[in-house]
């Protein structure tokens, strides 16, 4: 099965190919530029099509990072993935970005995966052996912390020295752990689930008060 | 023929239209607007994350409306500007994965262009030379428009603050009055006198610019009179204020645009955007048109707001041409001025062509 798997929910856009009868991807792309996803995204995925040798029309579904992560981003990825999906007449498959960190550390007891949520918070969640037992959430670094667990995600390295905790040194989402992210329901054609974004904020809005008087007292 | 997918998410309405020679096919609308009504304003962040859940959707329904698939389309045209920055990127990532993924080309239009090229799929195309008003809650602008795509478009004047839409939202607040603003004042207009209270037409002095526009003072001139009403302790004639409101707002704006027809010699008048909705502008403007010798027109209302079909148009309008289609890494212009109906192009590339 021919999977494109795409994940704009940090500062870098991850996309690639990936036939799930083999281990490495076919073509991928990692390119770090915060400010960067609405314009590099589409034309990445075109440039791993063509590295593959493949046309559009040949894959066969989408798995796709639905965050948490910083809104306008993770909207540019999700929404592409859902128009590709539907442009192909194929499923794509929502995964918690998070969960793309978590299965890459199966081996860890106790896994914290934190990545940058702005505004001095972090985006996270916890792993037993690749498996969310906790989050995704969104905190501020005193409250996120707990003792006695490996670090992972993006900012790890920036916490793992004054938590004193190890830090796995597993970074960003790629395409194979996406693709393991999404499980059995993506190998078994299954129903894939709504693809809602992780925003775990509500907007930012205050209901306005009472009129500022226009007559100076 | 090639038909043509628009897509507009640069405010709070997702719009799909799909246009094929000048002719509109179908379109789908999903609007966020009831969920902006308590903050009395659009909240962009609301607006984006609606148009997350509306966009394919919205693709979905104009398609099956047009009895068309996706497999029919030919061109994908998307507001790449101006708008909210972070609604933008919602329909230009939706445009450019559907351009890839179908293997067609895509166009990056301006909004306002959108809203000018509205009027062709009711009433045919613009004559050689027109004056467009454009008039909503987030734009007031004059514009000359010789040939919409093929032609840089004149930007004669904007808003200096407020764009009349704007002004009827707060005034309507000021009033008590429900969101959006536009329609609750034309209702209890009904029931008013428009020369009752004495109010501002904004921007007439002689050494004001002459097809400049300002609504903020307006605003302001009718907070104050109901602060001096409420301090005299007498009750509030809002029929009368809102009428007397409505009254300068659609004074200013038809005074200006039938100069602007003069200054130009143009003898057709384009009103589009929201407020072209409101009673008083269209009764007004129909009026000073015809006593100018201008002819008016205004499309009907549901492509006078923001939707997809207008952006289509525009699209098929440069598929005609046979513009240069822009590049998948087509960017976002949240506040860029209408120069060229088509985003993304150099000069030269737009004018290959001709």
């Amino acid at each position: 099965m021919l999977v494109l798997a795409l994940d704009t929910s940090t500062p870098a856009v991850v996309v690639g190919i990936i036939d799930t009868d083999q281990e490495s991807p076919l073509a991928e792309r990692f390119v770090i530029n915060p400010r960067g996803h609405g314009e590099l995204l589409t034309p990445l995925i075109q440039e791993i099509v063509a590295e593959a040798g493949l046309t559009m029309s040949r894959l066969d579904a989408v798995v796709c990072g639905t965050g948490p992560g910083p809104f306008t981003s993770l909207r540019v990825g999700m929404v592409t993935g859902a128009s590709i999906a539907d442009a192909l007449g194929k499923p794509v498959y929502p995964v918690c970005s998070l969960d793309a960190i978590g299965v890459a550390a199966a081996e860890v007891d106790d896994l914290l995966v934190i990545t940058d949520a702005r505004r001095k918070e972090l985006y996270w969640a916890r792993y037993h052996r690749g498996v969310r037992v906790a989050g995704p959430a969104v905190g501020k670094p005193e409250d996120v912390r707990v003792p006695g667990v490996v670090l992972a995600g993006h900012v790890a390295s920036l916490y793992a020295e004054p938590w004193e905790l190890p830090d796995r040194g597993i970074e960003y989402p790629t395409t194979a752990t996406l693709v393991a992210a999404a499980g059995d329901a993506l190998l078994t054609g299954a129903e894939p689930g709504e693809m809602v974004p992780l925003y775990l904020r509500k907007p930012d809005a205050v209901e306005p008060g009472a009129r500022k008087s226009v007559i100076q007292a | 023929m090639t038909v043509v997918l628009g897509i507009e998410t640069s405010c709070d309405e997702t719009g799909v239209g799909l246009v094929r020679d000048g002719v509109l096919l179908g379109d789908a609308l999903s609007s966020s607007m009831a969920e902006h009504a308590r903050f009395g304003g659009v909240v962009p962040e609301i607006a984006a994350r609606a148009h997350v859940a509306a966009v394919v959707p919205c693709v979905n329904e104009a398609l099956t409306r047009s009895g068309l698939s996706l497999n029919d389309v030919g061109a994908i045209a998307v507001t790449s500007g101006p708008g909210l920055a972070t609604a933008l990127h919602v329909g230009v990532a939706a445009a450019k994965a559907y351009a890839m993924t179908l293997g067609v080309p895509l166009y990056g239009v301006h909004h306002l262009a959108g809203h000018a090229a509205a009027d062709t799929l009711e009433h045919g195309p613009l004559p050689a030379k027109s004056i467009v008003l454009i008039v909503s809650g987030g734009h007031t602008s004059l514009l000359l428009v010789n040939d919409l795509v093929l032609d840089p478009v004149v930007h004669l004047s904007d808003t200096l603050d407020d764009a009349a839409g704007e002004a009827f939202d707060k005034v309507a607040r000021i009033l008590g009055l429900s969101y959006p603003g536009g329609p609750a004042i034309d209702k209890v207009s009904r029931d008013g006198d428009p020369h009752a209270v004495k109010l501002p037409r904004p921007l007439t002095g002689p050494r004001d610019p002459k097809l400049g526009f300002s609504f903020s003072g307006l605003k302001t001139a009718v907070a104050r009179h109901v602060e001096a009403e409420q301090k005299a302790g007498r009750e509030l004639a809002v029929a009368d204020i809102a009428a007397s409101f409505q009254e300068a707002v659609a004074d200013t704006l038809t005074r200006k645009a039938i100069l602007a027809c003069r200054l130009h010699d143009v003898s057709t008048l384009v009103v589009v955007g929201g407020v072209a909705a409101n009673s008083r502008v269209r009764s007004l403007a129909a009026e000073r048109c015809a006593a100018a010798g201008i002819e008016l027109r205004v499309p009907p209302m549901r492509l006078c707001t923001d939707n997809g079909a207008m952006i289509a148009a525009v699209g098929d309008l440069l598929v005609r041409a046979e513009a240069k289609p822009a590049s998948l890494s087509l960017a976002t212009h949240p506040s860029i001025e209408l120069t060229w109906a088509q985003l993304d192009r150099s000069v030269a590339e737009v004018l290959q062509n001709q």
